[in-house]
């Protein structure tokens, strides 16, 4: 008897949690549950929520980052006109100043994710310019200066109908085990999130969409979150997918929607 | 980026000093590293003398190596500043190039 209400227990719970809210709700609670001392919104720090002396040298570097010559960069990048006279701006909402929150989305027409990349390579395929490669300091300067002005702003992924197979392959992609080393993005991000890995903390997948471009440390310049995903697969030794390709774009919509609610702060600076 | 600054500071009063804090944009090329698509050497390029001015006063010359990195961030602790002082830093390589910026202490 008590087997029977266990395992309906555990298949109630499993067609609770297989709606995006549900996923969204147990994440929160599974987190909450394993570091109570957490707050929410300190999910957008990352792997610094977790350890308080790299947290102080990281507000440290904060103080002054090193991305600023990027950041101005960026913005002049923004700024300059077309050969046609139209600017970056005419092609986004509000003259593209704090609306990078509401990336990535899923567009009704197109039918497919519109990340904060390839909008902006849309402009200028728009404009009759060539597209940026994805990687490029270009556009990721073009995007730093972009989510610069939506700090603080909650990211808003919005999931309409139509977008629910989009997500739940970006969901499938996440607990997928690829590679020679069979992990998935679960297997450090969830189940071992918070401990070391060596001498690093796995950080949570909560909060992973809220601080790019990132600076990091090791690079020493700006880097896209699709530069991370590939550096994440080729670390497991798995496929490593193109920057922007369809499968990386629908990882970042289900991460996105995941971290609904958390202040955007990137650029950011990491490890 | 001709026109653009390569030197931007920061100041911020503490209570027993005041922290003057810099970011250089430059290269810092060591010689040794190579073009990735010709294979050629690229050539030396990393600033010598690095200088810190206090109204007008040189409080600390620092003379450096291609062993700095890239960007460089530097801090100094001055002990007595009073709003409105004036600090200069400027920058010289070795090949010529030179920068300076002024900051008034707040």
């Amino acid at each position: 008897m008590k087997f029977l209400i266990l395992s309906l227990l555990a298949l109630s719970s499993f067609t609770v949690h297989s709606t995006p809210e549900g996923d969204s709700q147990a994440l929160r609670d599974f987190y909450q549950q394993q570091f109570p001392s957490i707050a929410f919104s300190e999910y957008a720090d990352g792997v610094y929520a977790f350890d308080a002396d790299s947290k102080a040298a990281w507000l440290a570097i904060n103080e002054f980052p090193p991305y600023e010559f990027s950041l101005e960069i960026g913005k002049t990048l923004f700024n300059r006109p077309f050969s046609n006279k139209a600017q970056y701006a005419d092609c986004f909402p509000n003259k593209g100043i704090a609306i990078a929150q509401l990336y990535p989305y899923w567009d009704e027409t197109k039918q497919s994710i519109i990340t904060l990349a390839s909008a902006i390579n849309d402009c200028r395929l728009k404009n009759k310019l060539p597209a940026l490669a994805y990687e490029s300091d270009e556009i990721t300067y073009l995007m730093a200066y972009m989510a610069d002005t939506s700090r603080g702003l909650l990211i808003n992924t919005r999931l309409p109908e139509s977008a629910l197979s989009a997500y739940e392959r970006g969901k499938a992609y996440f607990y997928q085990r690829r590679g020679q080393l069979n992990f998935s993005c679960a297997s450090c991000h969830i189940d071992n999130a918070g401990k070391f890995i060596r001498s690093e903390i796995l950080s949570p997948a909560l909060g992973h969409t809220t601080h790019w471009p990132a600076y990091r440390l090791k690079t020493g310049k700006l880097g896209s979150l699709h530069t991370r995903f590939k550096v994440c697969n080729r670390l497991i030794r798995a496929k490593v997918h193109k920057a922007q390709s369809t499968e990386l774009r629908e990882l970042e919509f289900f991460l996105s929607y995941l971290s609904n609610g958390l202040p955007m702060n990137g650029p950011s600076i990491r490890k | 980026m001709a026109n653009r600054s390569t030197i931007k500071i920061r100041s911020k009063h503490f209570p027993d000093y005041t922290l003057v804090r810099t970011l250089i944009a430059h290269t810092m090329e060591t010689g040794r590293n190579k073009n990735q698509d010709t294979k050629a050497l690229i050539p030396a390029h990393f600033i010598q003398t690095l200088s810190f001015k206090h109204n007008d006063k040189v409080m600390s010359e620092c003379h450096m190596g291609f062993g700095i990195s890239k960007n460089p961030y530097f801090s100094f602790k001055i002990k007595q500043a009073n709003p409105g002082d004036k600090i200069t830093i400027s920058w010289k390589d070795n090949l010529g190039f030179s920068d300076s910026k002024d900051h008034i202490i707040q």
